[in-house]
């Protein structure tokens, strides 16, 4: 492995070395120098701890995410040790006066009593799902700037689908995590989830059936949603983590284009001890962030929404930020449900299923359609400012125009009280907004992204432009 | 040391020390008994403490010189890449033996579909249940409490919950029993006869994702589902004229009884809830 080393360092290096040759060494030396004779550990941990990191404020976006799931693994072991994965009715006897001698399942008891009598209980359940939130957010912003950067292409394809899978499983895990509680308000969500599951053709109320085990609602759904919450997502989720780190250690980092910076090389700091340490203090920051959260900010009162009841129904009801869009494209999809030779395509198919479908699809397979597209196969480890593509960059506000509409659109019947106006005349207005807003975001970001490449000039040979960082983050072109 | 360097590490020193500090206090805390709020800004104070601490440590005190790596092609060598495809072709013959190959990989597929079987265990295929629902004619209406609902407890633009008589709070059953003012219904023909005196029963169920129809509004005469704001009229029929159900709530065909209780007088004439592929289905007694 080539590196430069600074000229000071080598000095230092010397003086080490021969210390090392006498034969009195610390007991820490001693044990180094043994497990380095049985497995090589010094060459190993070298080259880790000595690997180049670019030095930009955005590359911490991914680490946020990771760091959120680390607290999210520690808090959800806390909160296994008091779960009841168990529907079976008992009567509610704890110290929340409402709903004392009320019929509820074993489980929504169980996080009744995590709630209110375990101390520190409610602390975790919080953090937990505030770290969920928070953890998709992070997700969704790394995705903007590895989109955003063009960082997803060649050689870098699998790593984004590996990076698709994930958001994938970590919707999968905040959905199957907050019905949980078997409460009012997600067991609204999960009758929903069934019903859009039966609305696909052929094999929708056979694969509803095996999933949540008949008809809805079934005394074994909570039990399964906990393997799939505790168990299987995340050994898949894990599994995903370690190859998304692994094949980016192998490929290096992309970068931004700098002074030294070229498609041969990476410019930045050693993980250790630089960048190893400001990641640390990341970590601690971004647990301190969720703590305070968990602790000042009321998430998911289950006590307030009650039991679930198959026959109730809270008014408004929310699901958690990430499905919101979801939401909102059932709220204002067409009545369509035609049949055709026998066939019927519930109304719920178009925005609960191909909707998801095509934007998904789409998603993952963006690295592939650009190339596509643009007939640029060529490997990057260069990146581009967002303005620097103009296509992707329209593209890419465009379907967060959508996401913005469709969300909103989630919230009608809240909006239409805050706003005072009638929930249909906002359900129509959404209907418009949601085919006319995109691609006139997506137009005017084409036009702004043009405009601002013509006043930059062309851009300088892969490497050779000269762009130096300023102190606020932002760039300045300099010869 | 530099004047800046020891004024960093003593912000550095005292911010690990509040760490300390908090973390002390916040044992004291859960052992006093715990208080949600106070434990969260307590362990936010410590981990921000600490993390920031760290953060400048690594920023202000480490000498972390700019370094640059070199990029390597990931390609392997093609003397390699040969010595992969002779081991690969040659030694275990896979290119020569090429029944032997196609007769494992069929071997490997009878056995994963035989594993992969088990998987249907977990549900059972749908079957007539999705026709029909806990109602029979005969069947009195209940309210959640089991109790028979009489005539005289609704008032005109009244609603409530009702059940079959046996299976109080079932979900595919629950029906929302309305009165409204007798005459203002118009319904069809053959349905003339399964509202009496104005009371009228449809499914509770919405036909659009499920969830429970829970609103009335009865300046409008109007029921609606609080999930997605589909619009039933509840005096055509049930009749979608909003939102994104496409197919009426199922009527009930109920019957006042001379003691003033309802009974039902046969099934929802279709299926209730959200529509799957082959809901037009005949089934054999016709439904």
């Amino acid at each position: 492995m080539s590196q430069r080393t600074e000229p000071e360092r080598t000095e230092r290096a010397e003086p080490e070395r021969t210390e090392r040759t006498e034969p009195e060494r610390t007991e820490l030396e001693r044990l180094g120098a043994w497990l380095d004779e049985r497995t090589g550990a010094a060459t190993i941990t070298r080259n880790v701890l000595r690997k180049v990191f670019p030095d930009h404020w955005s590359f911490l976006l991914g680490e946020i995410a990771l760091f959120c799931y680390v607290v999210l693994v520690a808090t959800g072991v806390f909160l296994t040790f008091f779960f009841a994965a168990d529907t079976r009715s008992v009567t509610y006897e704890g110290p929340y006066p409402p709903l004392r001698g009320e019929s509820v399942s074993a489980a929504f008891d169980s996080i009744m009593r995590l709630t209110f009598e375990v101390r520190a209980g409610l602390l975790m359940r919080q953090i937990h799902h505030w770290a969920a939130l928070v953890f998709v957010v992070a997700i969704v912003v790394h995705i903007c700037r590895v989109f955003f950067t063009g960082a997803f292409r060649r050689p870098r394809e699998i790593n984004w689908l590996v990076g698709v899978g994930l958001l994938l499983l970590a919707l999968a895990a905040g959905l199957t995590g907050y019905s949980l509680p078997d409460d009012l308000l997600s067991g609204t969500g999960l009758r929903i989830v069934y019903s859009v599951v039966f609305a696909i053709p052929f094999i929708g109320p056979w694969l509803a059936y095996l999933v949540f085990g008949g008809e809805f609602p079934t005394a074994e759904l909570i039990g399964r949603l906990y393997v799939f919450h505790i168990m299987l997502l995340p050994a898949l989720t894990i599994g995903l983590i370690a190859a998304h780190l692994g094949i980016m250690w192998i490929q290096k980092h992309t970068q931004f284009r700098g002074e030294r910076a070229r498609e041969t090389n990476v410019v930045g700091r050693h993980f250790w001890p630089g960048q190893a340490f400001r990641s640390l203090g990341m970590f601690f920051v971004t647990a301190a962030g969720l703590a305070l959260l968990g602790g000042l900010v009321q998430i998911n009162p289950v006590w307030i929404y009650g039991p679930f009841l198959p026959y109730a129904v809270s008014s408004p009801a929310q699901p958690d930020w990430y499905v919101g869009w979801l939401e909102g494209a059932l709220r204002i999809g067409p009545n369509w449900e035609p049949t055709i030779l026998g066939v019927t395509i519930p109304s719920p198919f178009l925005p609960g299923i191909l909707l998801p479908a095509i934007v998904f699809g789409g998603f993952a397979l963006w690295p592939f359609i650009e190339a596509r597209l643009t007939g640029d196969h060529r490997v990057h480890h260069l990146l581009d400012l967002p303005w620097q593509a103009p296509g992707r960059l329209a593209v890419g506000a465009a379907t967060l125009t959508l996401f913005l509409v469709l969300t909103l659109a989630g919230g009608n019947d809240v909006l239409a009280v805050t706003l005072h106006v009638e929930v249909e005349d906002l359900t129509r207005a959404f209907r418009v907004l949601v085919f006319v807003a995109p691609p006139l975001v997506g137009v005017v970001a084409y036009r702004l992204a043009v405009e601002r490449a013509r006043r930059a000039g062309p851009l300088g040979p892969p490497g050779g432009l000269a762009l130096h960082r300023t102190a606020t983050g932002g760039f300045e072109e300099t010869e | 040391m530099t004047d800046p360097d020891r004024r960093s590490e003593r912000i550095v020193a005292a911010l690990f020390a509040v760490t300390a500090v908090t973390g002390v206090g916040l044992l004291g805390l859960y052992l006093a008994g715990g208080q949600t709020q106070l434990e969260g800004v307590l362990l936010a104070i410590a981990l921000g403490s600490l993390g920031i601490g760290v953060a400048i440590w690594a920023q202000e005190l480490m000498t972390t010189p700019i370094a640059i790596e070199e990029r390597h092609s990931l390609e392997s060598d093609p003397v390699i890449a040969g010595e992969l495809k002779g081991a690969l072709d040659e030694e275990a013959g896979f290119t020569r033996r090429r029944m032997l190959v196609g007769m494992l990989l069929a071997a490997f597929g009878g056995l994963a579909a035989a594993l992969a079987i088990p998987v249907l265990s977990l549900g059972p295929a749908p079957g007539r249940e999705l026709f029909t629902t806990g109602w029979r004619s005969g069947k009195r209406l209940v309210g959640l409490d089991g109790q028979p609902v009489r005539a005289g407890d609704l008032a005109v633009d009244g609603v409530v919950t009702v059940f079959p008589e046996d299976a109080a709070g079932s979900a595919d059953s629950q029906t929302l029993l309305i009165r409204v003012p007798p005459g203002s219904l118009r319904l069809s023909a053959e349905r003339a006869s399964w509202a009496p005196d104005g009371y009228v029963a449809y499914s509770k169920i919405c036909t659009h994702a499920g969830c429970p129809v829970g609103l009335y509004r009865a300046a409008e005469r109007q029921l609606i589902c609080p999930c997605h704001q589909s619009t039933f009229d509840v005096l055509t029929g049930a009749n979608p004229v909003f939102g994104p159900a496409a197919r009426a709530l199922p009527q009930l065909p109920i019957r006042l009884q001379p003691d003033g209780t309802f009974i039902a007088t046969g099934d929802f004439p279709e299926p209730v809830g959200p529509a799957f592929w082959d809901i037009t289905a005949q089934t054999p007694d016709g439904r």
